[in-house]
Protein backbone atom coordinates (compact mmCIF):
# COMPACT_ATOMS: atom_id res chain seq x y z
CA UNK A 1 0.00 0.00 0.00
CA UNK A 2 1.10 3.50 -0.73
CA UNK A 3 2.76 4.89 2.39
CA UNK A 4 0.58 8.00 2.37
CA UNK A 5 -2.61 5.94 2.26
CA UNK A 6 -1.14 3.67 4.89
CA UNK A 7 -1.09 6.65 7.31
CA UNK A 8 -4.82 7.14 6.80
CA UNK A 9 -5.58 3.46 7.43
CA UNK A 10 -3.31 3.53 10.46
CA UNK A 11 -5.03 6.59 11.97
CA UNK A 12 -8.62 5.56 11.41
CA UNK A 13 -8.43 1.84 12.13
CA UNK A 14 -5.16 0.31 13.22
CA UNK A 15 -4.14 2.92 15.76
CA UNK A 16 -7.41 4.77 16.24
CA UNK A 17 -6.40 7.35 18.85
CA UNK A 18 -9.55 7.12 20.96
CA UNK A 19 -10.63 3.52 20.67
CA UNK A 20 -7.28 1.75 20.39
CA UNK A 21 -4.68 4.03 21.97
CA UNK A 22 -7.14 5.56 24.45
CA UNK A 23 -5.77 9.05 24.01
CA UNK A 24 -7.77 12.24 24.28
CA UNK A 25 -10.39 10.80 26.58
CA UNK A 26 -11.33 14.15 28.16
CA UNK A 27 -12.85 15.77 25.05
CA UNK A 28 -14.28 12.42 23.95
CA UNK A 29 -16.27 12.11 27.14
CA UNK A 30 -17.10 15.77 27.50
CA UNK A 31 -18.41 16.94 24.14
CA UNK A 32 -20.04 13.78 22.85
CA UNK A 33 -23.50 14.84 24.01
CA UNK A 34 -24.70 15.20 20.41
CA UNK A 35 -23.38 13.94 17.08
CA UNK A 36 -22.99 17.51 15.79
CA UNK A 37 -20.80 18.45 18.77
CA UNK A 38 -18.73 15.35 18.11
CA UNK A 39 -18.20 16.33 14.47
CA UNK A 40 -17.37 19.95 15.41
CA UNK A 41 -14.85 18.97 18.05
CA UNK A 42 -13.38 16.30 15.78
CA UNK A 43 -12.86 18.72 12.90
CA UNK A 44 -11.40 21.46 15.12
CA UNK A 45 -8.93 19.02 16.61
CA UNK A 46 -8.10 17.61 13.18
CA UNK A 47 -7.34 21.09 11.84
CA UNK A 48 -5.00 21.82 14.73
CA UNK A 49 -3.40 18.38 14.43
CA UNK A 50 -2.71 18.66 10.68
CA UNK A 51 -1.19 22.13 11.05
CA UNK A 52 0.84 21.27 14.12
CA UNK A 53 2.18 18.10 12.50
CA UNK A 54 3.11 20.13 9.41
CA UNK A 55 4.85 22.93 11.31
CA UNK A 56 6.66 20.59 13.69
CA UNK A 57 7.80 18.40 10.82
CA UNK A 58 9.15 21.44 8.96
CA UNK A 59 11.01 22.59 12.05
CA UNK A 60 12.21 19.15 13.10
CA UNK A 61 15.84 19.95 12.29
CA UNK A 62 15.69 23.47 13.72
CA UNK A 63 14.27 22.82 17.20
CA UNK A 64 16.98 21.62 19.62
CA UNK A 65 16.15 18.31 21.23
CA UNK A 66 16.28 19.56 24.83
CA UNK A 67 13.64 22.23 24.41
CA UNK A 68 11.43 20.41 21.95
CA UNK A 69 8.46 19.92 24.27
CA UNK A 70 8.08 23.57 25.30
CA UNK A 71 8.52 24.51 21.64
CA UNK A 72 5.77 22.09 20.59
CA UNK A 73 3.47 23.41 23.29
CA UNK A 74 3.94 26.98 22.07
CA UNK A 75 3.26 25.95 18.47
CA UNK A 76 0.15 23.99 19.40
CA UNK A 77 -1.15 26.70 21.73
CA UNK A 78 -0.80 29.34 19.00
CA UNK A 79 -2.67 27.15 16.50
CA UNK A 80 -5.40 26.46 19.04
CA UNK A 81 -5.82 30.16 19.76
CA UNK A 82 -6.22 30.87 16.05
CA UNK A 83 -8.75 28.05 15.73
CA UNK A 84 -10.65 29.28 18.77
CA UNK A 85 -10.91 32.81 17.39
CA UNK A 86 -12.07 31.48 14.00
CA UNK A 87 -14.77 29.30 15.56
CA UNK A 88 -15.90 32.16 17.78
CA UNK A 89 -16.23 34.43 14.74
CA UNK A 90 -17.83 32.11 12.22
CA UNK A 91 -19.55 29.35 14.20
CA UNK A 92 -20.84 31.00 17.40
CA UNK A 93 -23.35 28.20 18.13
CA UNK A 94 -20.59 25.57 18.09
CA UNK A 95 -18.37 27.88 20.13
CA UNK A 96 -21.02 28.09 22.84
CA UNK A 97 -21.68 24.38 23.03
CA UNK A 98 -18.00 23.34 23.07
CA UNK A 99 -17.03 26.14 25.45
CA UNK A 100 -13.89 25.59 27.47
CA UNK A 101 -13.04 22.39 25.59
CA UNK A 102 -11.80 24.39 22.58
CA UNK A 103 -8.83 26.01 24.38
CA UNK A 104 -8.26 22.66 26.05
CA UNK A 105 -7.33 21.16 22.66
CA UNK A 106 -3.84 22.36 23.66
CA UNK A 107 -3.55 19.62 26.23
CA UNK A 108 -5.19 16.99 24.05
CA UNK A 109 -2.82 14.08 24.31
CA UNK A 110 -3.26 13.14 20.66
CA UNK A 111 -1.64 16.32 19.36
CA UNK A 112 1.52 16.31 21.46
CA UNK A 113 1.61 12.55 21.21
CA UNK A 114 1.71 12.64 17.40
CA UNK A 115 4.26 15.44 17.41
CA UNK A 116 6.51 13.38 19.64
CA UNK A 117 5.89 9.99 18.07
CA UNK A 118 5.64 10.84 14.39
CA UNK A 119 5.91 14.41 13.13
CA UNK A 120 9.39 15.11 14.47
CA UNK A 121 10.82 12.10 12.65
CA UNK A 122 9.14 12.29 9.24
CA UNK A 123 8.80 14.55 6.22
CA UNK A 124 6.04 17.22 6.13
CA UNK A 125 4.00 15.31 3.53
CA UNK A 126 3.82 12.16 5.62
CA UNK A 127 3.24 14.16 8.81
CA UNK A 128 0.24 15.91 7.24
CA UNK A 129 -1.22 12.56 6.14
CA UNK A 130 -0.65 11.22 9.64
CA UNK A 131 -2.51 14.25 11.01
CA UNK A 132 -5.41 13.68 8.62
CA UNK A 133 -5.56 9.98 9.50
CA UNK A 134 -5.39 10.46 13.25
CA UNK A 135 -7.81 13.39 13.09
CA UNK A 136 -10.29 11.35 11.06
CA UNK A 137 -10.00 8.46 13.50
CA UNK A 138 -10.70 10.84 16.39
CA UNK A 139 -13.62 12.45 14.55
CA UNK A 140 -15.17 9.07 13.71
CA UNK A 141 -14.94 7.90 17.32
CA UNK A 142 -16.34 11.17 18.68
CA UNK A 143 -19.19 11.21 16.17
CA UNK A 144 -20.13 7.61 16.93
CA UNK A 145 -20.11 8.27 20.66
CA UNK A 146 -22.09 11.48 20.15
CA UNK A 147 -24.61 9.78 17.88
CA UNK A 148 -25.22 6.92 20.29
CA UNK A 149 -25.65 9.28 23.23
CA UNK A 150 -27.95 11.56 21.26
CA UNK A 151 -30.11 8.70 19.98
CA UNK A 152 -30.48 7.07 23.40
CA UNK A 153 -30.48 10.22 25.49
CA UNK A 154 -32.60 12.70 23.59
CA UNK A 155 -34.19 10.65 20.86
CA UNK A 156 -32.69 12.51 17.94
CA UNK A 157 -29.88 12.07 15.43
CA UNK A 158 -27.80 14.97 14.07
CA UNK A 159 -30.46 17.30 15.46
CA UNK A 160 -33.34 15.47 13.75
CA UNK A 161 -35.87 14.56 16.40
CA UNK A 162 -37.22 11.12 15.46
CA UNK A 163 -38.68 10.11 18.78
CA UNK A 164 -41.79 12.18 18.22
CA UNK A 165 -42.82 9.65 15.55
CA UNK A 166 -42.57 6.79 18.02
CA UNK A 167 -45.52 7.15 20.38
CA UNK A 168 -44.97 5.85 23.87
CA UNK A 169 -41.15 5.79 23.60
CA UNK A 170 -39.22 7.91 26.06
CA UNK A 171 -35.51 8.76 25.66
CA UNK A 172 -33.15 7.60 28.41
CA UNK A 173 -32.11 10.97 29.78
CA UNK A 174 -29.09 9.70 31.67
CA UNK A 175 -27.20 9.20 28.41
CA UNK A 176 -26.86 12.92 27.75
CA UNK A 177 -25.81 13.46 31.38
CA UNK A 178 -22.17 12.94 32.44
CA UNK A 179 -22.61 9.28 33.53
CA UNK A 180 -23.84 8.37 30.05
CA UNK A 181 -20.48 9.39 28.59
CA UNK A 182 -18.64 6.90 30.78
CA UNK A 183 -21.18 4.17 29.96
CA UNK A 184 -20.97 4.69 26.20
CA UNK A 185 -17.16 4.72 26.05
CA UNK A 186 -17.03 1.68 28.34
CA UNK A 187 -19.41 -0.05 25.94
CA UNK A 188 -17.26 0.83 22.92
CA UNK A 189 -14.09 -0.49 24.50
CA UNK A 190 -15.89 -3.63 25.71
CA UNK A 191 -17.07 -4.25 22.13
CA UNK A 192 -13.52 -3.73 20.83
CA UNK A 193 -12.31 -6.24 23.43
CA UNK A 194 -15.02 -8.72 22.55
CA UNK A 195 -14.16 -8.71 18.86
CA UNK A 196 -10.51 -9.03 19.69
CA UNK A 197 -9.04 -5.60 18.96
CA UNK A 198 -6.76 -4.99 21.88
CA UNK A 199 -6.50 -1.53 23.35
CA UNK A 200 -2.81 -0.93 23.61
CA UNK A 201 -1.51 0.84 26.61
CA UNK A 202 2.17 0.36 27.05
CA UNK A 203 2.87 -1.91 29.96
CA UNK A 204 5.63 0.19 31.37
CA UNK A 205 3.47 3.24 31.18
CA UNK A 206 1.12 1.57 33.59
CA UNK A 207 3.86 0.64 36.00
CA UNK A 208 5.30 4.11 36.29
CA UNK A 209 1.96 5.77 36.78
CA UNK A 210 2.38 7.59 33.48
CA UNK A 211 -0.77 7.33 31.44
CA UNK A 212 1.12 7.66 28.19
CA UNK A 213 -0.70 10.78 27.21
CA UNK A 214 1.31 13.60 28.61
CA UNK A 215 4.24 15.01 26.77
CA UNK A 216 6.41 15.83 29.74
CA UNK A 217 6.14 12.41 31.23
CA UNK A 218 6.88 10.80 27.90
CA UNK A 219 10.52 11.60 28.55
CA UNK A 220 10.27 10.14 32.01
CA UNK A 221 8.68 7.00 30.63
CA UNK A 222 11.53 6.66 28.16
CA UNK A 223 14.00 7.01 30.99
CA UNK A 224 12.20 4.41 33.08
CA UNK A 225 12.07 2.14 30.07
CA UNK A 226 15.82 2.37 29.65
CA UNK A 227 16.37 1.68 33.33
CA UNK A 228 14.12 -1.35 33.14
CA UNK A 229 16.34 -2.75 30.44
CA UNK B 1 -18.28 34.58 52.96
CA UNK B 2 -21.18 32.33 52.00
CA UNK B 3 -20.28 32.83 48.34
CA UNK B 4 -16.70 31.74 48.95
CA UNK B 5 -17.74 28.55 50.71
CA UNK B 6 -20.15 27.84 47.89
CA UNK B 7 -17.37 28.23 45.30
CA UNK B 8 -15.25 25.70 47.16
CA UNK B 9 -18.02 23.16 47.66
CA UNK B 10 -19.21 23.70 44.12
CA UNK B 11 -15.72 22.93 42.82
CA UNK B 12 -15.26 19.87 44.98
CA UNK B 13 -18.68 18.21 44.85
CA UNK B 14 -21.30 19.76 42.62
CA UNK B 15 -19.19 20.38 39.53
CA UNK B 16 -16.71 17.65 40.26
CA UNK B 17 -13.86 18.19 37.86
CA UNK B 18 -13.49 14.55 36.84
CA UNK B 19 -16.96 13.11 37.12
CA UNK B 20 -18.90 16.08 35.85
CA UNK B 21 -16.54 18.07 33.66
CA UNK B 22 -14.31 15.24 32.42
CA UNK B 23 -11.04 17.04 33.01
CA UNK B 24 -7.98 15.06 34.05
CA UNK B 25 -9.51 11.78 32.91
CA UNK B 26 -6.15 10.45 31.75
CA UNK B 27 -4.53 10.44 35.16
CA UNK B 28 -7.85 9.56 36.78
CA UNK B 29 -7.91 6.30 34.81
CA UNK B 30 -4.16 5.78 34.65
CA UNK B 31 -3.07 6.30 38.22
CA UNK B 32 -6.09 5.00 40.14
CA UNK B 33 -4.67 1.49 40.01
CA UNK B 34 -2.98 1.92 43.35
CA UNK B 35 -4.37 3.58 46.43
CA UNK B 36 -1.07 5.07 47.56
CA UNK B 37 -0.23 6.51 44.17
CA UNK B 38 -3.70 8.02 43.89
CA UNK B 39 -3.43 9.74 47.24
CA UNK B 40 0.03 11.10 46.36
CA UNK B 41 -1.15 12.38 43.01
CA UNK B 42 -4.12 13.95 44.75
CA UNK B 43 -1.90 15.86 47.15
CA UNK B 44 0.37 16.96 44.30
CA UNK B 45 -2.66 18.20 42.34
CA UNK B 46 -4.00 20.14 45.34
CA UNK B 47 -0.60 21.77 45.69
CA UNK B 48 -0.11 22.67 42.03
CA UNK B 49 -3.68 23.62 41.24
CA UNK B 50 -3.97 26.05 44.15
CA UNK B 51 -0.70 27.78 43.27
CA UNK B 52 -1.38 27.85 39.54
CA UNK B 53 -4.88 29.29 40.05
CA UNK B 54 -3.36 32.05 42.14
CA UNK B 55 -0.60 32.83 39.63
CA UNK B 56 -2.92 32.64 36.63
CA UNK B 57 -5.43 34.94 38.29
CA UNK B 58 -2.76 37.54 39.13
CA UNK B 59 -1.30 37.35 35.63
CA UNK B 60 -4.67 37.76 33.99
CA UNK B 61 -5.82 40.66 36.15
CA UNK B 62 -2.57 42.63 36.21
CA UNK B 63 -0.80 41.80 32.96
CA UNK B 64 -3.01 40.33 30.25
CA UNK B 65 -6.18 42.34 30.83
CA UNK B 66 -4.62 45.81 31.16
CA UNK B 67 -2.57 45.18 28.01
CA UNK B 68 -5.60 43.90 26.09
CA UNK B 69 -3.92 40.57 25.52
CA UNK B 70 -6.61 38.34 26.96
CA UNK B 71 -6.79 36.29 23.76
CA UNK B 72 -3.28 35.09 24.63
CA UNK B 73 -4.50 33.48 27.84
CA UNK B 74 -4.29 29.87 26.64
CA UNK B 75 -0.64 30.19 25.58
CA UNK B 76 0.36 32.15 28.66
CA UNK B 77 -1.41 29.85 31.11
CA UNK B 78 0.00 26.63 29.70
CA UNK B 79 3.54 28.03 29.77
CA UNK B 80 3.11 29.40 33.28
CA UNK B 81 1.77 26.08 34.52
CA UNK B 82 4.62 24.16 32.90
CA UNK B 83 7.21 26.51 34.37
CA UNK B 84 5.52 26.46 37.74
CA UNK B 85 5.55 22.68 37.92
CA UNK B 86 9.27 22.71 37.09
CA UNK B 87 9.95 25.25 39.83
CA UNK B 88 7.88 23.35 42.38
CA UNK B 89 9.75 20.19 41.45
CA UNK B 90 13.17 21.81 41.88
CA UNK B 91 12.10 23.50 45.10
CA UNK B 92 10.85 20.25 46.61
CA UNK B 93 13.96 18.38 45.51
CA UNK B 94 16.12 20.93 47.30
CA UNK B 95 14.12 21.50 50.46
CA UNK B 96 12.30 18.29 51.28
CA UNK B 97 13.64 15.20 49.52
CA UNK B 98 11.13 13.00 51.39
CA UNK B 99 8.17 14.80 49.88
CA UNK B 100 9.94 14.86 46.54
CA UNK B 101 10.39 11.11 46.38
CA UNK B 102 6.73 10.51 47.13
CA UNK B 103 5.31 13.22 44.85
CA UNK B 104 8.15 13.62 42.39
CA UNK B 105 7.06 11.37 39.58
CA UNK B 106 3.56 12.80 39.62
CA UNK B 107 4.54 16.43 39.23
CA UNK B 108 5.40 16.32 35.51
CA UNK B 109 2.21 14.34 34.93
CA UNK B 110 0.32 17.35 36.16
CA UNK B 111 1.74 19.76 33.58
CA UNK B 112 -0.47 18.44 30.86
CA UNK B 113 -3.29 17.47 33.15
CA UNK B 114 -6.08 19.36 31.49
CA UNK B 115 -7.76 19.94 34.83
CA UNK B 116 -5.11 22.47 35.88
CA UNK B 117 -5.42 24.51 32.70
CA UNK B 118 -9.18 23.99 32.77
CA UNK B 119 -9.53 25.52 36.22
CA UNK B 120 -7.39 28.52 35.29
CA UNK B 121 -9.54 29.14 32.21
CA UNK B 122 -12.84 28.58 34.06
CA UNK B 123 -11.79 31.06 36.74
CA UNK B 124 -11.23 33.69 34.08
CA UNK B 125 -14.50 32.83 32.38
CA UNK B 126 -16.42 33.19 35.66
CA UNK B 127 -14.62 36.48 36.34
CA UNK B 128 -13.43 35.33 39.75
CA UNK B 129 -11.19 37.66 41.72
CA UNK B 130 -7.94 36.51 43.30
CA UNK B 131 -9.39 34.98 46.48
CA UNK B 132 -12.22 33.30 44.62
CA UNK B 133 -9.78 31.85 42.07
CA UNK B 134 -7.56 30.38 44.76
CA UNK B 135 -10.52 28.85 46.56
CA UNK B 136 -11.98 27.48 43.32
CA UNK B 137 -8.59 25.95 42.45
CA UNK B 138 -8.29 24.40 45.89
CA UNK B 139 -11.88 23.13 45.89
CA UNK B 140 -11.55 21.62 42.44
CA UNK B 141 -8.32 19.88 43.41
CA UNK B 142 -9.96 18.45 46.52
CA UNK B 143 -12.75 17.16 44.29
CA UNK B 144 -10.17 15.51 42.02
CA UNK B 145 -8.44 13.88 44.99
CA UNK B 146 -11.73 12.65 46.40
CA UNK B 147 -12.75 11.12 43.08
CA UNK B 148 -9.42 9.42 42.37
CA UNK B 149 -9.07 7.99 45.88
CA UNK B 150 -12.64 6.67 45.77
CA UNK B 151 -12.04 5.09 42.37
CA UNK B 152 -8.79 3.54 43.57
CA UNK B 153 -10.57 1.85 46.46
CA UNK B 154 -13.35 0.62 44.18
CA UNK B 155 -10.73 -0.79 41.81
CA UNK B 156 -9.02 -2.68 44.62
CA UNK B 157 -12.32 -4.54 45.15
CA UNK B 158 -12.93 -5.08 41.45
CA UNK B 159 -9.60 -6.82 41.13
CA UNK B 160 -10.94 -9.78 43.09
CA UNK B 161 -14.14 -10.15 41.08
CA UNK B 162 -14.72 -12.61 38.28
CA UNK B 163 -15.69 -10.34 35.42
CA UNK B 164 -16.90 -11.18 31.91
CA UNK B 165 -13.82 -11.10 29.72
CA UNK B 166 -14.63 -8.09 27.48
CA UNK B 167 -15.27 -5.93 30.53
CA UNK B 168 -11.88 -6.51 32.12
CA UNK B 169 -9.50 -3.59 32.19
CA UNK B 170 -10.65 -0.20 31.02
CA UNK B 171 -14.40 -0.86 30.50
CA UNK B 172 -15.16 -1.84 34.10
CA UNK B 173 -13.20 1.16 35.37
CA UNK B 174 -15.26 3.45 33.15
CA UNK B 175 -18.48 1.81 34.35
CA UNK B 176 -17.39 2.32 37.96
CA UNK B 177 -16.70 5.95 37.10
CA UNK B 178 -20.18 6.20 35.57
CA UNK B 179 -21.79 4.91 38.76
CA UNK B 180 -19.70 7.34 40.83
CA UNK B 181 -20.80 10.08 38.51
CA UNK B 182 -24.46 9.20 39.12
CA UNK B 183 -23.82 9.34 42.84
CA UNK B 184 -22.17 12.75 42.51
CA UNK B 185 -25.15 14.03 40.53
CA UNK B 186 -26.99 13.86 43.84
CA UNK B 187 -24.93 16.83 45.03
CA UNK B 188 -26.45 19.07 42.36
CA UNK B 189 -29.52 19.34 44.56
CA UNK B 190 -27.36 20.81 47.31
CA UNK B 191 -28.46 24.32 48.22
CA UNK B 192 -27.78 26.77 50.99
Amino acid sequence: MNQYLERLYNGVIKENPTLVLMLGMCPTLAVSTTAINGVGMGISTTAVLILSNFVISLLRKVIPDQVRLPAYIVIVASLVTVTELLIEAYLPALYNSLGIYIPLIVVNCIILGRAEAYANKHTPGLAVMDGIGMGLGFTVALTLAGLLREVLGSGSAFGFNFIQYLPGVEPIGIFVQPPGAFFVIALFIAIMNAIGIKTRQRKLVENTGCDGCCATCAQRCEKAEEEAK
Amino acid sequence: MKGLILIMIGGALINNVVLNQFLGICSFLGVSKQMKASASLGVAVIFVMTISSAVASLLYDFVLKPLGLDFMKTIVFILVIAALVQIVEMFLKKTSPAVYTSLGIYLPLITTNCAVLGVALTNVQNEYNFVESVLAGFGTAVGFTLAIVLLASIRSRIREEDLPKPLRGAPIVLISAALMSIAFMGFSGLSF
